[in-house]
């Protein structure tokens, strides 16, 4: 009792409210790892529609929610292109419909894997050109190192157990 | 002589930087929209506050007009709301409003509460012309010109320094 009246009436209350918050966000974190893990629930009882649907969105970046795809996101613009995807099937509209009918209205930024074209050779080609320049640099360095007579690099330390720096 | 060459991965260590900086000033939620200079997508919705009355993409024709999403759910949209009011007392310009995925009741009582800047909104009930003009968040704003072609999108809230600075001279020189 003594050491519970030591702390303010007001202090319990903030550490009520913190705790009240911390579960707060475990609650809403298990419940997102929940609707990740279900992806979204079909919307119509066509199993193979709804796989090919499945298929598509998760080639589509939702807008809302940048880094998740159509098919896993639970925004509202999700569910409705999702909608339109499905509608666009039924209809006899075929995948590469679709998806030109999204990057008409969006943009190639929709797509997960954006066409090659000028605009993206930047992005489809500079890791893979800077990991081929940083490894070629490394070969030629190497290579010239090791043509080098021996009197061009500094002798080896003697004593390896000290620090080099110092000697 | 010799030394010109440590200045070789200096160099590229700073292009990096200098795209690695300008990467910071962009943002990732603006997306460029690819219906900017194409024609504005057909549609044809009812009036918020006359269903009966259905307003196309037809009667637009000839005029310069702004189309500006809205919602009675967006909170962005409130912020945005006073300026809009503001702006649309000046009559530069109609001022259509598509009213996003809402409820009518709650939209009419939107516009009563908050003041009506729009010469008429439409009601896009389940979002599909949002989805033809490429709307991914409310607010937006798009100007179109005489002909319906769509010439500026403003993602988010509009702001003085965007009608001052981008809008104003557009409609300008769309209007001359």
């Amino acid at each position: 009792m003594t050491r519970l009246s030591l702390y303010s009436s007001n202090s319990i209350a903030n550490m009520r409210k913190l705790i009240r918050r911390l579960f707060v966000t475990m609650a809403w974190s298990l419940a997102c790892a929940g609707a990740f893990a279900a992806e979204a629930k079909p919307a119509s009882d066509n199993p193979a529609l709804e796989a090919r649907v499945m298929k598509i969105s998760g080639e589509l970046r939702c807008l809302v929610c940048q880094n998740e795809t159509i098919a896993a996101s639970h925004a509202d613009l999700a569910v409705d292109l999702r909608r339109q995807v499905r509608e666009m099937l039924q209809n006899g509209q075929n995948e590469q419909q679709v998806i030109e009918y999204m990057t008409a209205r969006y943009g190639d930024f929709v797509l997960y894997r954006p066409p090659f074209k000028p605009l993206t050779a930047l992005l489809w080609i500079g890791p893979a050109a800077m990991v081929v320049g940083g490894l070629g640099t490394l070969f030629v360095v190497l290579r010239r190192r090791s043509r080098l007579a021996d009197d061009a690099f500094e002798p080896d330390d003697k004593d390896a157990s000290g620090d080099p720096h110092l000697s | 002589m010799k030394h010109v060459r440590y200045l070789v991965p200096m160099g590229i260590l700073l292009v990096l930087l200098y795209f690695l900086r300008a990467g910071l000033n962009l943002n990732p939620k603006e997306v460029p929209s690819p219906l900017i200079g194409k024609p504005a997508p057909e549609f044809s919705l009812p009036r918020l506050d006359q269903p009966e009355q259905r307003i196309s993409r037809a009667d637009m024709r000839g005029q310069v007009w702004m189309l500006n999403v809205w919602a009675s759910w967006c909170v962005a949209c409130r912020q945005e709301h006073p300026l809009l009011v503001q702006y649309a007392k000046q009559s530069k310009v109609p001022i259509y409003g598509l009213n996003y995925k809402d409820e009518r009741a709650a939209g009419m009582k939107w516009l009563a509460d908050f003041g009506n800047p729009y010469t008429a909104s439409i009601s896009d009930r389940d979002g599909r012309v949002g989805i033809d003009f490429g709307v991914y968040g409310v607010p937006e704003t798009f100007v179109i010109d005489r002909d319906g072609v769509i010439r500026y999108k403003q993602i988010g809230p509009l702001t003085p320094e965007v009608i001052h600075d981008t809008i104003e001279p557009l409609l300008k020189q769309l209007n001359s």
